[in-house]
Order: C-alpha cells, then sequence, then structure tokens
C-alpha cells in the first residue's frame, strides 16, 4: 500500500486548514477523520448515494469521489456552514416543517445537494427538483416531503 | 396548553439535530484508543478452509491483532437468537460469500485494509447450494452439519422447519373455478442508507457494546450468553440507527468484536462498508405455490399454499418470519377451508432476517395475483371480487385468532375514491389495486420510568429504539398531553440499557401500542402521585381533587400547576416523582404462532400507470396507500410512514432484487447495481390516506402503522400492469426487462394490446 502522505490546505466552512492526508484518502475521509465534522455521512463510498454531498469551490460534489489531495486549495462547506452555529437556513426549517426527515442518515447530503439546486435556480419546477435530488438516496421517506421541502424552501409551494 | 399535541402534526423530536448534521449515529462515535477492524472473506459461498497464514497481515505497522478460528475458544462459540447456529468466525467451512473466516484489528483502518488483504487463506471451493430446488435435491450437501442439530428429525435436510396450519377440509371442498400457479418473490436487501455498525470494549468489569441495532435487549441477552457473562455486565449503548427496517434487529458481529477487545485490551470498531451491509442482512426469497378455489361468484372456497423460503446459511430471526407470516397466509378474506405449510430452508446465501412486512408481502403477492385471475375468468370487476370476500369487522379470518379488528371496507372504499377506480382512463393507462395484511405482535414486554423532576420537566426511559419512525415524538406528544408539559419540556433517553428499562423488541410496528401504553400507564402513576400529596397538603380524601393536563383542581374550585403542588409537597430537600410502568403481552403457548396478534396492519393500494409498448417501463401516474391505523397520533408521521413504506414496495415490485453467481456471490453487490428508487422513480402523485376509527389497542385507540404501505405494491402494480398489456407476470421485479419479454411472447405489439 502506498504509505505516502501530502500536506493540503483546505477552506472548510470559511475555517483554513492545513493538514497532511494519505494519497488514497477522500475528501469524506479528511472532513470526517481529520476534522470531525461527522454531519457528513459515508454509505456507498462510490458516488450512487449522496449521503456524502459538499461543495467544493461553489459546486456540489460526492466527497467519498474526490480525492482529498484534488481539494488542495479548495473552498468546503459541509452541513455544518450551512448556518450559523445553532440556526437553520430556511431550507433546513422547511426540512422539518414538511416531514422530510425520518432517520435523518441521508438528510446532510439531501440538504446540500438541495441547497446546491436553489443557488443556481432560485424557483425550481418539481420537475427540476426531482432531477438535482436523483442521485441522493433515502429509504425512509418516500422522497415526496423532501421534494416539498425544497419547493417551501423556494417559495415556489407545491 | 391550548392544543393537545395526541393528534396533532408535531415536528419531529431529534429533527434539528438531522437537518444539521449533528446527529451522531454508531459511525460518528469516537471511542479513545479504538483498534480498527477489518474482515477477512472468500470470493465464494461455500469453501472448505484449508489453511489460513497470518504472517505477513500481522507484519503490518499498526496491526495489534490479526484472528482466524484458531484464536477463539474451541468448540467456536455459537450464537443466535432462534438458535446458536452462527460461529463467531467460520470454522472449517464458510457458508456463504461475506461469511469472515478472520478479522484484523490495528490502529488504523488503512493499516487493518491493508492487513486483511494479506492474509493468505488456503481453500478450496464447493459447491453451494443456492436456490429452492437445490436446497431440496436429496443429492444437495447439506448447510448446516447435522451434529449442530441433535434430536432434529430435519437434520439430514436442508429443511430447518416446516410449519402446517389448517382448518375446514380442502380435499373435501368443491369450488367451480380452481387455480393453480407459482409465484416467486426475489431476495431483496434493506439499504438502510446507514451501514451497519458495532464496537465493544471490554474489561474485567464486563463489556460495552455499541451498535446501530434495534432490539438492545436482544443484543444483550446474546452477548452475555456467547461471552458467559451475567446481562448485568452486558451493557449495549445503541444510537439511533440511520434506518433499519428490520435489518438491524439481531446481532451480527458484536461477538466477534468482544473476543477481538478481550483479546488485545482495546476497544475493537467495525463500520461496515455498503457492501459488507448487503452481504450480511436481506429478506428471505420464497416460492409460493398457490391452488385457491372460487365458486362462479367468486367466493373464496378454498386455498392450498405451499411456500419454500430461502432463509440462507443461519436462521437468524428467518424461523419466526416463516411461521408467522404464514399463519396469515390467507389474507383478510373469508376462507372456509385453508391448508398451508411453509418451508425454512437453509441455502448457501447470506442469512436472511426481518424485513418490513415479515414475510408477509411475500404471500400477498400470491394471493392477490391469484384474485385477480379469478376476477378476470369470472367475468367479474378485481374490486368486486375482493369486496366479496374481505372479512367485516369482528369477522374471524384465521379460526381461533384476533378477528378482523377495524372496517377494512372502509380502507378499501377511500383507495377506490382517491384513485377514481371507475372513472374513465385515458389513453394507454390502467389502473390496480390490492389488499394486504400483516400481524402485529403477539406477545412482548415494554417497560418504562417516567420521571418528573423538581422543575416539572420530565425524563421518559425506554428501551424502545428510534430508527426514523419517529418513537420519541409520538412518547413526547403522550407524555405532553398527560401530564400538561411542553413538548420542550420532555426528554426522551433511549439506547442504553444501563439507563433504560427492558423493552423487548422495535419491531412489528409495536412501539406506540406497547411502548406508548407503558408510557402512559407512568403518566397515570404519576398523576396518582401528584394527587396523593394534594390531599396530604390540604387534608383532602385522594377522590375529592382532580388532576388532568397539568393542572391540580380543588373541590374548592381552585387550580394549581402540577409543578406547585409537586415542589410543596417534596419541600425544599427537593426530589422527583417516579413511575415505573410497564406493557406486558404474556405468550400463549397453545396458541400456533405464540399468541394472538394484539392488531392487524390493514392496507389498500391502488395505482394507475401505463407501460411503455416499446420499452417494457412502468410509468406509475398516481399511487394511493390507504392504511386503518386506529388512531393517527401523529398525522404526519404516518402518512410520511407509509409513503416510504410505498415507496419501498415498489422497490421490490419493480427493479430490486439480488442476483447470485455460481459461487454463490452476490453479482450486484453495491449501490452502483443493485437499483432503489430514486425521486426519479417517484411515482407522479403519491398519496397517503389515514383511516382512524379509534379502534386499536394502543394508546388513545392507536395501531402501529410503518409496514402496511409496503404489503401489496407489487401486486397492485401488477394487476394494473396485467390490465395494460393483457400479460401475467408472477416473478419480481417487474423489470423493463421481463415486461418487455413477457409482451413480445404474448405478441403484445406497440400499437395495442393482444388480449388472450
Amino acid at each position: 500500500m502506498n504509505r505516502q502522505t501530502m500536506t493540503i490546505s483546505l477552506d472548510v466552512n470559511g475555517q483554513r486548514h492545513v493538514l497532511d492526508t494519505a494519497a488514497h484518502h477522500s475528501l469524506l475521509d479528511v472532513l470526517r477523520n481529520d476534522l470531525d465534522l461527522i454531519g457528513t455521512k459515508e454509505c456507498c463510498a462510490e458516488g450512487e448515494c449522496g449521503a456524502c454531498t459538499v461543495w467544493m469551490d461553489g459546486k456540489a460534489v460526492n466527497s467519498c469521489l474526490v480525492l482529498a489531495v484534488e481539494a488542495d486549495g479548495g473552498e468546503i462547506t459541509t452541513i455544518e456552514g450551512l448556518a450559523g452555529e445553532g440556526e437553520l437556513s430556511p431550507l433546513q426549517s422547511a426540512f422539518i416543517e414538511e416531514g422530510a426527515v425520518q432517520c435523518g442518515f441521508c438528510i446532510p447530503g439531501m440538504v446540500m445537494a438541495a441547497a446546491y439546486l436553489l443557488e443556481h435556480n432560485e424557483r425550481p419546477t418539481e420537475a427540476e427538483i426531482r432531477e438535482a435530488l436523483s442521485g441522493n438516496l433515502c429509504r425512509c421517506a418516500g422522497y415526496k416531503r423532501i421534494v416539498r421541502a425544497v419547493q417551501r424552501a423556494a417559495g415556489s409551494g407545491p | 396548553m391550548s392544543i393537545p399535541n395526541v393528534g396533532a402534526p408535531a415536528g419531529r423530536v431529534g429533527g434539528f439535530d438531522r437537518v444539521t448534521g449533528r446527529q451522531r449515529y454508531i459511525a460518528d462515535l469516537r471511542l479513545e484508543d479504538a483498534l480498527h477492524v477489518k474482515l477477512v472473506t472468500l470470493p465464494c459461498a461455500r469453501a472448505r478452509i484449508v489453511g489460513i497464514d497470518t504472517s505477513e497481515a500481522a507484519r503490518v505497522p499498526g496491526v495489534r491483532a490479526v484472528f482466524t478460528a484458531a484464536d477463539l475458544p474451541d468448540p467456536m462459540p455459537r450464537y443466535g437468537v432462534h438458535y446458536d447456529d452462527r460461529p463467531v468466525l467460520a470454522v472449517g467451512e464458510t457458508k456463504f460469500h461475506g461469511e469472515p473466516v478472520a478479522a484484523v484489528a490495528a490502529d488504523t483502518l488503512d493499516a487493518a485494509r491493508e492487513a486483511a488483504g494479506l492474509v493468505t487463506v488456503d481453500y478450496e471451493e464447493l459447491p453451494p447450494v443456492l436456490d429452492v430446488r437445490g436446497a431440496l435435491d436429496p443429492a444437495a450437501p447439506l448447510v448446516v452439519d447435522p451434529d449442530l442439530r441433535p434430536g432434529d428429525p430435519l437434520a439430514d435436510t436442508n429443511i430447518r422447519r416446516e410449519f402446517r396450519y389448517a382448518w375446514g377440509d380442502v380435499d373435501a371442498a368443491t369450488a367451480d373455478l380452481v387455480i393453480e400457479n407459482t409465484y416467486t418473490f426475489p431476495m431483496v436487501t434493506h439499504f438502510a442508507i446507514e451501514p451497519h455498525g458495532f464496537a465493544v470494549s471490554s474489561d474485567e468489569s464486563g463489556v460495552i457494546v455499541w451498535s446501530s441495532i434495534q432490539h438492545p435487549y436482544i443484543l444483550q441477552r446474546v452477548m452475555a450468553r456467547v461471552l458467559g457473562l451475567p446481562w448485568s455486565k452486558v451493557r449495549v449503548i445503541a444510537p439511533d440507527p440511520g434506518g433499519a427496517f428490520g435489518g438491524k434487529g439481531y446481532p451480527k458481529f458484536e461477538p466477534l468484536l468482544a473476543f477481538m477487545s478481550m483479546a488485545s485490551g482495546r476497544p475493537c470498531r467495525l463500520v461496515l462498508t455498503l457492501e459488507e451491509t448487503f452481504q450480511a442482512v436481506r429478506r428471505n426469497s420464497a416460492e409460493v405455490r398457490i391452488r385457491t378455489g372460487f365458486d362462479s361468484d367468486g367466493r373464496l372456497r378454498f386455498q392450498d399454499i405451499g411456500a419454500d423460503f430461502l432463509m440462507g446459511a443461519y436462521v437468524d430471526i428467518s424461523e419466526r418470519v416463516i411461521s408467522k407470516s404464514s399463519h396469515l397466509a390467507a389474507g383478510p378474506y373469508r376462507v372456509p377451508n385453508a391448508r398451508i405449510l411453509a418451508r425454512a430452508l437453509h441455502s448457501h446465501t447470506p442469512p436472511s432476517t426481518a424485513m418490513r412486512g415479515f414475510g408477509t408481502p411475500q404471500f400477498t403477492w400470491a394471493l392477490e395475483q391469484q384474485m385477480d385471475e379469478a376476477a378476470r375468468r369470472l367475468g367479474l370487476d378485481r374490486l368486486e371480487i375482493r369486496l366479496r370476500n374481505l372479512a367485516r369487522k369482528g369477522e374471524e379470518i384465521v379460526p381461533n385468532d384476533t378477528p378482523a379488528d377495524g372496517d377494512w371496507f372502509e380502507s378499501v372504499q377511500k383507495a377506490v375514491d382517491a384513485i377514481g377506480w371507475s372513472g374513465p382512463l385515458p389513453e394507454g393507462r390502467a389502473r390496480g389495486l390490492a389488499v394486504g395484511i400483516k400481524s402485529s405482535a403477539t406477545a412482548g414486554a415494554a417497560y418504562s420510568i417516567v420521571r418528573f423532576l423538581y422543575d416539572g420537566s420530565v425524563l421518559v426511559l425506554v428501551g424502545t429504539s428510534d430508527m426514523g419512525q419517529g418513537a420519541r415524538t409520538i412518547l413526547t406528544q403522550i407524555v405532553s398531553d398527560e401530564l400538561g408539559v411542553p413538548p420542550d419540556a420532555v426528554t426522551i433517553v433511549m439506547g442504553d440499557t444501563a439507563a433504560a428499562p427492558f423493552d423487548y423488541s422495535t419491531s412489528a410496528s409495536r412501539s406506540t401500542v406497547f411502548m406508548g401504553s407503558s408510557v402512559m400507564r407512568g403518566c397515570a402513576d404519576l398523576k396518582d402521585q401528584v394527587r396523593s400529596i394534594a390531599a396530604r397538603l390540604r387534608g383532602l380524601p385522594p377522590d375529592d381533587i382532580g388532576v388532568d393536563r397539568g393542572m391540580v383542581t380543588f373541590p374548592d374550585g381552585e387550580e394549581k400547576g402540577i409543578v406547585e403542588v409537586v415542589q410543596e409537597g417534596l419541600g425544599p430537600v427537593g426530589g422527583e416523582l417516579i413511575a415505573v410502568a410497564s406493557m406486558r403481552g404474556e405468550a400463549d403457548p397453545s396458541h400456533p404462532i405464540g399468541g394472538r396478534p394484539w392488531f392487524y396492519e390493514f392496507n389498500c393500494t391502488a395505482v394507475e400507470l401505463e407501460v411503455d409498448r416499446l420499452t417494457g417501463e412502468v410509468l406509475i401516474h398516481k399511487h394511493v396507500t390507504v392504511g386503518d391505523v386506529g388512531k393517527a397520533i401523529n398525522p404526519l408521521q404516518v402518512e410520511s410512514q407509509d409513503e416510504g413504506a410505498a415507496i419501498m414496495g415498489l422497490g421490490h415490485t419493480l427493479m430490486e432484487h439480488l442476483v447470485l453467481d455460481e459461487h454463490g456471490r452476490i453479482a450486484n453487490l453495491g449501490a452502483l447495481d443493485y437499483r432503489i428508487p430514486t425521486t426519479k422513480d417517484l411515482p407522479l402523485d403519491l398519496e397517503s390516506v389515514i383511516v382512524e376509527n379509534e379502534d386499536g389497542p394502543g394508546p388513545y385507540g392507536a395501531k402501529g402503522v410503518g409496514e402496511g404501505g409496503l404489503l401489496c405494491v407489487a401486486a397492485a402494480v401488477a394487476s394494473a400492469v396485467s390490465e395494460a398489456t393483457g400479460v401475467v407476470i408472477r416473478d419480481l421485479p417487474l423489470t423493463p426487462e421481463r415486461i418487455w419479454r413477457a409482451m413480445s411472447r404474448a405478441g403484445v405489439t406497440p400499437s395495442g394490446a393482444s388480449r388472450r
């Protein structure tokens, strides 16, 4: 196994971190294990489930598919950075109000994917929401209320 | 408080932590000094282990232990729920693809992974038993060593148990129409988004086990038994599971971690990959042969049902899945004569376990298609034939069992109205409808401790798990209303056997009925205590004092808050009021399944869909799921659970199945190849409807919910697909390929159906 490490620098939720990482570690590994940002979840580790969705340089990415060294110099936003400490963004509030949350394990990734959509499309149609969230798996909730939560946050209503 | 919480769509307790990423699941726990464990498995299901060389693995820096069977007590410790049948590590022969033959513990996960890859296993692959036919072949190898089944008359077969139920006389019954078919239901997996995780620390005072488990007290019992410890020395800490659906009910690798922790003197943790999770649990696949007799007017005369369930290598809870579901195999109908034989078979496949519906979807798939075929052959409407046979409230469905406990016609009518059953259909569309029923818990015990603290807040200790179904929210609503305490002042403590008293399990949709009732009793006890205190303070008989919704009412009309009375009664020294309560359902050994179900989950599902004639793809325009829930303590949670169940049902209906290769390996191992529904598979319109008649045994007349919405989805969709295309498919899932092939065989052309 390659035990080579590299020094990388990340701006995570507005805070700068310089750290050594193994060449094969993913951004997800670094967020969870080195920076203890456990809000980002690991499920499939192959880019299919979306549980590890974060923003990197303004784009929503599956952090399990991004090598930490690829993120070097990048600006990362995780679920912990979406709203101020102890606060909720309107989207997060909408998830609670619409009953979109059950076990919650997929929710951080789901929220990050939905927030990314709303950044780029303030009034998405239902079809656009479904498309934008199609890479985020949920096994509890049946998606309907997740879609509604995004609609509520966008003020576009069901 | 102005509005009652019970019956209101109260927000989820724990919602804030879940949308902010603060919720700590098993993989988020940090144990100081913990070793990371990686399992070593073979690339086939069944193999004779000739030798294992761990020397190279042990040399990897950071590796603290490499365990094989030789490092465990001899004979190999075995564990399980029904039987102690599962070895801590494979010994002699592996029984399924994914069964560990060795395990590595290291300071880092990287080191553990690297070392696991360097364990060299000399093995000889042996032919596996992978399906029902293979298991029943007289020449088949025995999955379970007969020496492990002493005194078992079936020990020299791959049949673990046979369950037989009968009433009336099927052989003597006459019928105008007899329909006989075989239906298959595939292996599917739970696919909770949270993979399974475990950790164990040990010292001379006992072990602490962390696990994403639904039933902490079952884990405590099994761990105590396999380790030879008193229960009091096994503490189970169970963080809220990130989805479970039955898959996280029973022990998996906790015993292995305990032995590794005892040997290494360090805590050991293992978080499975999704692929390893797939190999750890699945639903029982089944083959259901069914012969049904009808009168010419469509009334059921008999059901003759034979079912083979492929359990896999170890029993886990499957024997119960099979015995319980087959007892209700004839469904929610009046069936004068029935004969049911269900067999639990071993195979060299991952062990199956409980999964939402608990064996019932397999039978419902067969039963409801039989009703459709009879309707077609007798020229009856598919709804009408069901209405002619559906049991009325109070009517017996299985002799000497719980009678129909709800107005099931009301549920069907609501589904019919919502889907517009007899309304005009747009071109190319068809509708389908089906019903399903599942037995709830037959026995159990739910203990709770309700503590009214000096400041008027309430602490509730329960052994129930909140895995997304929202048990915390429901219990909070109940306590809030019963004691008149704001929901914010109620804290539900779960998931620690050192804190919360015994709960039998979080299964069979039981928690609202069992734990809800237990907590209700705790609240009633507290109110009595408050009444006694008030009586003592005023020198009045307790019966003269009212306690309701947080207020104490005296005979002179004066009202005081409970808190004031409690504080006055306890005085400056302080203290608290404590209620210990329980709700027990005793087992009945004389009953075929150990007791009558406390309630049924009844569901009616109706769909409107179209089938692409070129590709065989199904597009669901509308999906209606109707559940008879007694009382929705939280309508939002009821509806959203039923929606989730409906979509999970669409998974096994349209796309999900574990495919095995000739080595017994799961060919579609992982999220890339095993598809579950996404937002794009969601029906264009999904509607969840609740029937509330307050006729359940739980608090305020509630029944359990959460499984019903899945039971008959496949049959409802298949019904519509047959209507749309004229072809009948008896194997799941209804993939585009399968539908396309069936249409091609039947000569269905893109321009129109060729009805037969």
